[in-house]
């Protein structure tokens, strides 16, 4: 099928770009390692404190940032493509025949794949810190931060084509992702939060998929919150994907 | 119609900014026959690259209608986009990436199998000469290597109708010379080349026929010599001994003249044709008995065009 195939197309473009930049690949897999060797050590001795989930400070932490991992990785992506806007290339692709929709998934692939990978590096280095988990725990807990990722990187470019600019596209970015994670129970478990902050946590969507997350590494894999996480970031990932198939279809540059 | 690779019928585009509304593109009706090298010439901001945009499908018309390349623009874009190669004003290619690379991507989007687009690859890379630039990053290209591959990503497909967006500015004399070239073997080869540029000369030297755009209006269409003749035809300024007065008698009143003044010791006709003219002139002054002293012919340039029709220089306008 065209779009299949364009999509394959577009994604080895990416990847190549991707690989064959060593500094990437060594910030994306330096950036969980760091995480690990310098954060979770405080962990031990807050998860001792009274409203903690039990668990394991690790089987409590390591899904918070594999959550942020998922987000923080594909909300910069927009700068790539602002620079190719600037160099002429959108335009020259958009006026091939490929699809529009392959444009963007072909890239947020490559953007998934290598979150996937940091993803996967980090759940290896922190099992010898006493993090345990199932192997289909670990295929859900993936498969939820590729949707995460698919989600931020598809509503990124999406403003990176409407923005057009680095000066705008930044402080967008970081002001709006900010307060989206605080919000999600990233770093620490929203049960230690007041109830005021609970309340506007429900209305964050990210929040759900951090419980799903958490639920997963507690090993409890039939909870109801897996299946609404999951089920939440593949609604908005689609709904995400249009909007940024949209944008690639009309950008203006 | 078969024979014309571009027909617009008023075509607009109006550009909606926070405090004010621009009509880049003001009503614009042409017609490109096949196989000619059409030019926009046009100062900064007069356009041009908006209605080329709009051509290669890359951004809606606010209005109007066009056919380009066979096929309606509006309802059939993605046969448009097949049939057409677009090289922007930026160019296309990434820094990041070599040239080869880009070409055999570009053409696996236009549908090739991989064994094909590296083939084509090849033979373009031949033709424009990057043999020895092709398997490096565009970074490490000059100015002139990284206009050519640009041009290259265009033609992978080999389209019938290529737009080039201002193909030779920024680039040094001997690259534009190799641009040129590059544009007339395009035409041998019988595909429609529709450029824009703010280069007098280049519209001169290069163009079958162009459009003089001014505020998103075509003011004029035609070959650059029609478009000089209509303006003012050539100037031929010529002095004789002794009698001037009888040269100038002699040849106001000839067919081929069609403005005639003495001036310091000159006389200046304004002929339609001054290749034709000159013979004539010399012939008549002879049988009278005239001696020549001096003879010249001015043709007008297309600066004396567009300055008749938009009462501005192009030279002081362009930027
Ligand atoms: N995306 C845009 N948004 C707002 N105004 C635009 C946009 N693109 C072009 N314009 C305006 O339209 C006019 C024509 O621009 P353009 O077609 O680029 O001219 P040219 O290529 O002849 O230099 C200019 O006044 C320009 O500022
Ligand atoms: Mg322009």
């Amino acid at each position: 099928m065209k779009v299949l195939r364009d999509t394959w197309l577009v994604f080895g473009r990416y990847w190549g770009l991707f690989i064959h930049n060593p500094v990437w690949v060594v910030i994306g897999v330096v950036q969980p390692l760091l995480y690990l060797l310098l954060f979770a050590p405080l962990l031990s001795s807050i998860a001792k404190t009274p409203g903690f989930p039990s668990g394991g400070a690790y089987n409590v932490f390591v899904p918070g940032l594999l959550v942020q991992l998922g987000m923080f990785g594909a909300a910069g992506v927009g700068f790539s493509l602002i620079a190719e806007l600037r160099m002429g290339v959108i335009e020259r692709l958009r006026v091939t025949p490929v699809s529009r929709v392959s444009l963007l998934l072909g890239r947020a692939l490559r953007d998934i794949l290598s979150i996937v990978v940091q993803s996967l590096i980090l759940i290896v280095l922190a099992l010898p810190f006493g993090l345990s988990i199932n192997p289909i725990g670990v295929v859900v807990v993936l498969a939820l931060i590729a949707l995460i990722g698919l989600l931020t990187a598809s509503i990124a470019y999406a403003a990176a084509l409407w923005l057009r600019s680095e000066d705008s596209y930044a402080p967008l970015i970081f002001t709006s992702s900010l307060p989206i994670l605080l919000l999600s129970g990233v770093l620490l478990p929203l049960g230690l939060a007041p109830q005021w902050l609970r309340s506007i946590a429900a209305l964050n969507p990210l929040s759900y998929a951090v419980d799903a997350a958490r639920a997963v590494f507690l090993g409890h894999l039939g909870n109801p919150s897996v299946v609404k996480g999951v089920a939440l970031m593949a609604v908005l990932s689609i709904l995400a994907v249009i909007l940024g198939a949209r944008a690639f279809g009309r950008a203006v540059a | 119609m078969e024979g014309n690779a571009i027909e617009t019928r008023g075509l607009r585009r109006v550009f909606k900014t926070r405090n004010r509304v621009v009509e880049a593109v003001a009503g614009v009706d042409m017609t490109v026959p096949k196989g000619e090298i059409f030019g926009f010439l046009g100062p900064n901001g007069a356009g041009k690259t908006t209605t080329l945009r709009m051509l290669a499908t890359l951004l809606p018309p606010s209005g109007g209608t066009a056919m380009v390349a066979g096929c309606d623009l509006l309802k059939q874009p993605g046969q448009v986009r097949e049939r057409i190669g677009y090289v922007g004003q930026a160019g296309g290619s990434d820094r990041e990436i070599m040239g080869r690379t880009e070409l055999v991507f570009q053409g696996r989007l236009y549908g090739m199998s991989l064994a094909a687009a590296k083939k084509r690859a090849a033979d373009l890379i031949a033709m424009l000469e990057l043999e020895v630039c092709a398997d490096r990053k565009v970074a490490t290209y000059s100015g002139g290597q990284k206009r050519r591959l640009d041009i290259g990503l265009g033609l992978v497909h080999d389209p019938q109708l290529l737009f080039l967006d201002e193909p030779t500015t920024g680039l040094d004399p001997q690259s534009r010379a190799r641009v040129w070239d590059e544009v007339r073997r395009m035409h041998d080869r019988g595909t429609t080349v529709f450029l824009t540029t703010h280069y007098l000369d280049e519209a001169d030297a290069l163009c079958d026929r162009i459009a003089i755009i001014d505020h998103g209006k075509i003011v004029a269409v035609g070959s650059p010599e029609e478009l000089k003749r209509e303006v003012a035809g050539d100037l031929v300024t010529l002095s004789v001994v002794g009698n001037l007065p009888a040269a100038f008698d002699l040849l106001k009143g000839q067919p081929f003249v069609r403005e005639a003044t003495t001036e310091e010791g000159m006389v200046r006709l304004y002929v339609d044709r001054g290749e034709v003219a000159m013979p004539a002139i010399l012939r008549l002054l002879d049988s009278a008995g005239l001696q020549l002293v001096t003879i010249g012919l001015q043709r007008p340039s297309l600066d004396d065009v567009f300055l008749r029709k938009t009462g501005r220089s192009l030279r002081e306008t362009a930027a």
